[in-house]
C-alpha cells in the first residue's frame, strides 16, 4: 500500500473519522493536515506520470476483473490537483469561518472528508461501476453539506439538489447496466476497443444517452440547472465554494472521460449530440450571466455565474478534432475553479462583515475591505477571460479551436459570455467602490478568510503564466 | 538571463514592485509611499535612459516567455517602443510628483497610487510588447487598473463615468481579441516586425485582412477616442487631474494611438496597408475626428471637458499622419504622440491647479486668473499655444511636419483639415487667454483653497510638473534639431520603415 494513488483515496476517509470523534475544533486540524499531505501526494503522483507515463495500481494486489484498479493519467492528475490545491486553502478558510460558531461545524469536516474522498476515488476509478458508486458518494456528501446549516430554505435547497443528484446517478447507472449487460464488462479500457469495433445496438445508444443526460444533470447544465442557485446560493460559504468550485467539475470530467472514452465512438456517429451541447452550454452561458446580472443577493449572483460559466464547458464538444478544444476545457475547469472558490469566499467574508447578503448592501466596502474586493475582482478578472489569467488562456484557445473548424457560433459566444460575466462582477465592484453613505458598522472579520480568498484569486491569475506546464501534465501518459 | 533580457523586464518591475508595495500601506505613511514612488519612477527613468543608449548603438532588447505552446509573451525594447516608453517614464515622473501635491490630505491614497503605478506599468508593457499577443494583455490590464481610478471619488457621477468607460473599453477590447486570434489562427504568430509580417499570407487573403484590420482598429479606436467611439472620453473628466492626465498624456488614448502605429507599420506594413485601401478610409475617420472634437471643445463651459474635447481632436492627428503614405506624414504623426502628450498634461495640470487653488472649474470663471496664478497661466497658455501650432512649441513641428505630409502624400484635403483645425483650435484657446489675462478679476474667487506665499501662487508640487512640461513643450519646438529630440528620433524611426528607395 505504498501507492499515493491508494493513499489519496484513504487518507480523506480517515481525517473524515477522525473529525467525526474529535469534534470540529480539532477535526479541522485534522483535516487540514490531511489535506496537506494529499496534495503532496498529488505532487509526487504527477512527478511519476510526467515521467513514466499512466499507471495503475491493483488495489489489495487483486487485479481487474476480480479486483479494483485505480489508474491516473494526465487527465486524472490535473483534477486531483485541482481537487487538493482548491480544497486546501479553503479548509484553512472553513476553519476561521466556522470558528465563532462550532455546531454549525460538526458535521462540515467528515462530509468534506466523504466528498474529497468521492471525489479523488471518481478522478482515479478505472471501471464504470466504480465511477458510478464514487459519484453516488460524492453527491450524497454534498447534499449533506448543504443540508447541514439547517433551516427551512436550506433544507428545501439540499431536498432539490438531492433529487437532481439522484435522478442523474440514476440515469448514469441504468447506462452502467445496459453496457454490462450488453458487453459483459465495466472497465473503460475494455469497453473502448469494443464499443469502436463494431455496429452499435440500439441499446448502448440508449445506455450512451442515458449517461449522458444523467451526468448533464450533475454537472447543471442548462436546462436542468434549477437545482444549483438554491443549493450553491443558499449554503454556508466555505460550501459553496466547494460545490461551486469543484464538485461540479466532477460530472464534467466524467462526461469529458466518457466522450474522450468508451462513447467516442456513439459520439462521432452521433455529431448532432455534441452541438446539441454546445448548444445547451451557449444558452447556459447567457441565461445564467442574464440572472446573475439581474440577482439581488450576492451569493445567488455568484451561483449563476457557475451556471454560465459551466456552459463553457460544453461549448468544447464539437470542436474536439483539434487538441487545443479539450486542453481549454481542462483549462478552464482549473481556472474556474480557483477563481469561483475565491470569489464564494470573498463573499463570505463580505456578508461576514455585513450580516446581509445583497448586493446594494455593499456600498464603500472597497475602502473597509480592500483585500476582500480586490480579491472578489481578481477572481471576476479569471471569469471574464481577461489576460493574464487561466481564465483567458482557456478562451483564447477556445477561440481559435472555434475559428480553426470555422465555427464562428462558437467563438461569438465565447466572447459575448466575456462581456457578460464582466456585466455581473462589476455591478459588484462598482457598489463596492462607492462612498459609504454612513453605513452601519461593520462586524470584524478574521484576517485569513480575506487572506485565503485573495490567495485562491491570485492562483487563478497568475496560473495563466503557468499554462504550459499544466497542458505538458495534462498530455503526460498519452491523456486522451 | 542576460542583462538585455532582464532590461525590459525591470523597467516593468520598477513601476510594478512598488506599486504592489503601496497597496498594503498605511493611510498615514505618506512619506514612505512618496519615497516608494519617486524611486520607482526615477529608478525606470535611469533604465529607460540605459536602453535609450543602446537602442541608439544598434543593441536588442527583447525577452520572450511561453504562455501557451505557440503563444509568447514577447517584450522588446525598439525605436517605436522607446519612443513611447521614454513619454511615459518622464510623464508618469512628473505626474507623481503633481499627484502627491494634488492628493494632500485626502482619504483612499493607498489605492490610488498602487493603481498608479499598476496603470504606468501597463502603459510600459504596452509600449515594449514584443507582438499583438502581449500588446493585449497589457491593453486589458491598463483598462482594468484605470477603472478605480477613474472612480475614485466614489460619486454616483464618478461611477457612472467609470461604468461607461469600461463598457466602451472592454467592448472594443473584445473585437480587438476577435481580430488577434483571427490573425493569430491564419499566421501562427502575430510578431510586430518592420515592414509588416501579413504579406506572407499572399494575395487570396486580402477579404479576410480587411475584416481583421477593421476588427483592430475598432478595438484600438475605443481607446484612442476616435469619433465615433469617443463617448467615454469627456465623461471621464469628473476623475481627478492627475487620472485625467494619465488618461489624456500619459497612457489611455496614447496607448490606443500606439496600438494603430503598430498595426499599420508592423502588422500589416504601409505598403500592404495601401495597396489595400484601407489608409483612406482610416485617414477620413481621423479627418472626421479631428473636425467634430475641436467643434464640440468650442461650446464647452466646463474647462476639463473642452480640454476633453481637444484631446479627441489632438490624438487624431497622429492617426491622420499615420495615414499619410510617405516618410514625412508618419514623422509628423509620430512625433505628434510625444508633442502632444506633453502638451496636454500641461493643459490638465494647469485645469487642476485652476480647480485646487481657486475653485474654478468653467472658462467663465477664469476672468482675471492669470494675475492671481501667474505662473499656472502662463504654462497653460504655452500649451495652448502650441495646440494651435504657434511659432517655437513643439505644436508647430508637428504641423508643419503633418501637413507636409499630406501634401506629399498627394492628399491636399487632410491638409486642408489641418488648418482649418488649427482655426478651431484658436478659437476655443484664445477665449480662454484672453479672460486669463485681459479681463478683470472677480471680487472672491469661487472657492479659495490655498492661499499664495510670495511667489507661490500654489502648492510648489502642484506648480513645479505644469513648468517643466511647459518648458519641454517650448525646448521640443526650438531643439527640434537636436539629436535625440522627439523629431530626431522619430525621423530615425521612419527611416526604418521607409527603406531609403521609397524615401523621396
Amino acid at each position: 500500500m505504498t501507492d499515493p494513488m491508494a493513499w489519496l483515496v484513504l487518507l480523506p476517509l480517515g481525517w473524515a473519522s477522525l473529525a467525526f470523534l474529535l469534534g470540529p475544533g480539532r477535526g479541522a486540524l485534522a483535516a487540514i493536515i490531511g489535506l496537506a499531505a494529499q496534495l503532496w501526494l498529488v505532487a509526487d503522483l504527477a512527478a511519476a506520470v510526467s515521467a513514466a507515463g499512466a499507471r495503475t495500481h491493483a488495489v489489495g494486489g487483486w487485479g481487474a476483473p476480480l479486483g479494483i484498479d485505480l489508474a491516473a493519467d494526465g487527465l486524472s492528475v490535473v483534477m486531483l490537483l485541482l481537487m487538493q490545491a482548491v480544497a486546501l486553502p479553503l479548509a484553512v478558510y472553513a476553519r476561521a469561518y466556522f470558528a465563532p460558531e462550532p455546531d454549525e461545524a460538526r458535521y462540515f469536516w467528515p462530509m468534506t472528508g466523504f466528498l474529497v474522498a468521492a471525489a479523488n476515488a471518481l478522478f482515479l476509478s478505472a471501471d464504470l461501476f466504480n465511477l458510478y458508486v464514487a459519484l453516488e458518494l460524492l453527491g450524497l456528501a454534498a447534499v449533506g453539506l448543504v443540508a447541514a446549516g439547517g433551516g427551512a430554505p436550506r433544507l428545501a435547497a439540499a431536498l432539490r439538489y438531492l433529487l437532481a443528484t439522484l435522478v442523474g446517478s440514476g440515469a448514469y447507472l441504468l447506462g452502467v447496466a445496459a453496457l454490462y449487460g450488453t458487453y459483459g464488462t465495466v472497465s473503460i479500457a475494455t469497453l473502448t476497443p469494443l464499443l469502436a469495433a463494431g455496429q452499435a445496438p440500439a441499446l448502448v445508444w440508449i445506455a450512451g444517452g442515458a449517461m449522458l443526460a444523467g451526468l448533464a444533470v450533475k454537472t447543471a447544465l442548462f436546462p436542468f440547472h434549477f437545482w444549483l442557485p438554491p443549493a450553491h446560493g443558499g449554503a454556508p460559504a466555505p460550501v459553496s465554494a466547494l460545490l461551486s468550485g469543484l464538485v461540479v467539475k466532477a460530472s464534467f470530467y466524467l462526461i469529458l472521460r466518457l466522450w474522450l472514452g468508451p462513447l467516442g465512438e456513439l459520439a462521432s456517429a452521433a455529431a448532432g449530440t455534441a452541438w446539441l451541447l454546445a448548444l445547451l452550454g451557449s444558452v447556459a452561458i447567457l441565461w445564467g450571466s442574464y440572472q446573475a446580472i439581474r440577482a439581488a443577493h450576492l451569493k445567488m449572483l455568484i451561483a449563476y455565474s457557475t451556471v454560465a460559466q459551466l456552459g463553457y464547458l460544453f461549448l468544447i464538444f464539437p470542436l474536439l478534432a483539434v487538441p487545443s478544444a479539450a486542453q481549454a476545457g481542462v483549462m478552464h475547469v482549473f481556472a474556474h475553479g480557483f477563481a469561483k472558490a475565491a470569489m464564494f469566499a470573498a463573499a463570505g467574508a463580505l456578508i461576514r462583515a455585513t450580516g446581509q447578503d445583497t448586493v446594494a448592501g455593499l456600498a464603500g466596502l472597497a475602502e473597509r475591505l480592500p483585500l476582500t474586493l480586490f480579491a472578489f475582482g481578481l477572481a471576476g478578472l479569471t471569469l471574464m477571460g481577461l489576460p493574464p489569467s487561466a481564465g483567458f488562456l482557456a478562451k483564447w484557445q477556445l477561440i481559435e479551436a472555434a475559428l480553426a473548424q470555422g465555427y464562428w457560433f462558437v467563438a461569438v459566444v465565447v466572447l459575448a459570455g466575456g462581456l457578460l460575466a464582466a456585466f455581473y462582477v462589476l455591478r459588484v465592484l462598482r457598489q463596492a467602490f462607492l462612498s459609504a453613505p454612513a453605513a452601519g458598522a461593520l462586524r470584524p472579520v478574521p484576517r485569513t478568510l480575506e487572506w485565503t480568498a485573495f490567495a485562491l484569486a491570485a492562483a487563478s491569475v497568475l496560473l495563466g503564466f503557468r499554462g504550459v506546464d499544466l497542458l505538458a501534465l495534462l498530455a503526460a501518459g498519452g491523456a486522451p | 538571463m542576460t542583462a538585455n533580457e532582464l532590461l525590459p523586464l525591470a523597467v516593468l518591475a520598477s513601476s510594478l514592485v512598488p506599486g504592489l508595495v503601496i497597496f498594503t500601506l498605511p493611510e498615514a505613511w505618506v512619506g514612505t509611499r512618496s519615497a516608494l514612488n519617486l524611486f520607482g519612477a526615477l529608478a525606470k527613468l535611469a533604465l529607460v535612459g540605459v536602453l535609450l543608449a543602446g537602442v541608439n548603438e544598434g543593441q536588442d532588447y527583447a525577452v520572450r516567455y511561453e504562455a501557451l505552446p505557440g503563444l509568447d509573451i514577447a517584450f522588446k525594447a525598439d525605436g517605436l517602443g522607446l519612443l513611447f516608453v521614454t513619454l511615459s517614464a518622464l510623464l508618469w515622473l512628473l505626474t507623481t510628483l503633481y499627484a502627491i501635491g494634488y492628493l494632500e490630505r485626502s482619504p483612499r491614497r493607498s489605492r490610488f497610487f498602487g493603481f498608479f503605478s499598476i496603470c504606468v506599468t501597463a502603459t510600459m508593457g504596452i509600449a515594449m510588447a514584443g507582438n499583438l499577443f502581449t500588446f493585449f494583455v497589457f491593453y486589458e490590464l491598463l483598462t482594468l487598473s484605470t477603472f478605480p481610478l477613474v472612480v475614485h471619488r466614489g460619486t454616483e457621477q464618478a461611477m457612472k463615468a467609470g461604468t461607461l468607460y469600461l463598457a466602451y473599453t472592454l467592448a472594443g477590447g473584445t473585437v480587438l481579441l476577435t481580430g488577434i486570434v483571427w490573425l493569430h489562427h491564419l499566421l501562427g504568430h502575430t510578431e510586430f516586425a518592420h515592414g509588416g509580417i501579413v504579406a506572407a499570407l499572399g494575395p487570396q487573403a486580402a477579404g479576410q485582412l480587411k475584416v481583421i484590420f477593421v476588427l483592430l482598429i475598432a478595438g484600438l479606436a475605443v481607446k484612442a477616442a476616435l469619433v465615433p467611439l469617443h463617448g467615454w472620453l469627456p465623461r471621464a473628466m469628473v476623475a481627478p487631474a492627475p487620472v485625467s492626465a494619465l488618461l489624456h498624456a500619459v497612457a489611455v488614448v496614447k496607448a490606443g494611438a500606439f496600438g494603430i502605429i503598430r498595426i499599420v507599420y508592423e502588422i500589416y506594413g504601409i505598403e500592404l496597408a495601401q495597396s489595400l485601401e484601407l489608409l483612406t478610409p482610416l485617414a477620413v475617420v481621423a479627418a472626421a475626428t479631428i473636425l467634430w472634437g475641436s467643434l464640440r471643445a468650442l461650446f464647452q463651459d466646463d474647462l476639463k471637458r473642452r480640454l476633453a474635447f481637444s484631446t479627441v481632436s489632438q490624438v487624431a492627428y497622429i492617426v491622420l499622419g499615420v495615414t499619410l503614405f510617405g516618410p514625412v506624414g508618419t514623422v509628423g504623426g509620430l512625433v505628434h504622440l510625444v508633442h502632444q502628450g506633453i502638451m496636454k498634461v500641461t493643459l490638465f495640470f494647469c485645469a487642476g491647479n485652476f480647480a485646487e487653488t481657486l475653485g474654478i472649474h468653467k472658462v467663465s470663471e477664469t476672468d482675471g486668473a492669470g494675475r492671481r496664478m501667474p505662473l499656472s497661466a502662463a504654462a497653460f497658455s504655452i500649451a495652448a499655444l502650441g495646440m494651435m501650432g504657434a511659432p517655437l512649441t513643439a505644436g508647430a513641428i508637428s504641423k508643419a511636419w503633418l501637413i507636409d505630409g499630406a501634401h506629399a502624400a498627394g492628399m491636399d484635403w487632410a491638409a486642408w483639415v489641418l488648418w482649418t483645425s488649427s482655426l478651431l483650435n484658436a478659437a476655443y484657446f484664445l477665449p480662454i487667454l484672453g479672460r486669463l489675462w485681459l479681463r478683470r478679476a472677480p471680487a472672491a474667487w469661487p472657492e479659495e483653497r490655498i492661499a499664495r506665499r510670495g511667489w507661490r501662487e500654489t502648492a510648489w508640487l502642484l506648480l513645479l510638473p505644469p513648468l517643466a512640461t511647459a518648458a519641454a513643450t517650448l525646448a521640443a519646438g526650438i531643439f527640434s534639431q537636436v539629436e535625440l529630440s522627439p523629431l530626431d528620433w522619430a525621423r530615425l524611426i521612419a527611416e526604418r520603415e521607409y527603406p531609403p528607395p521609397a524615401a523621396e
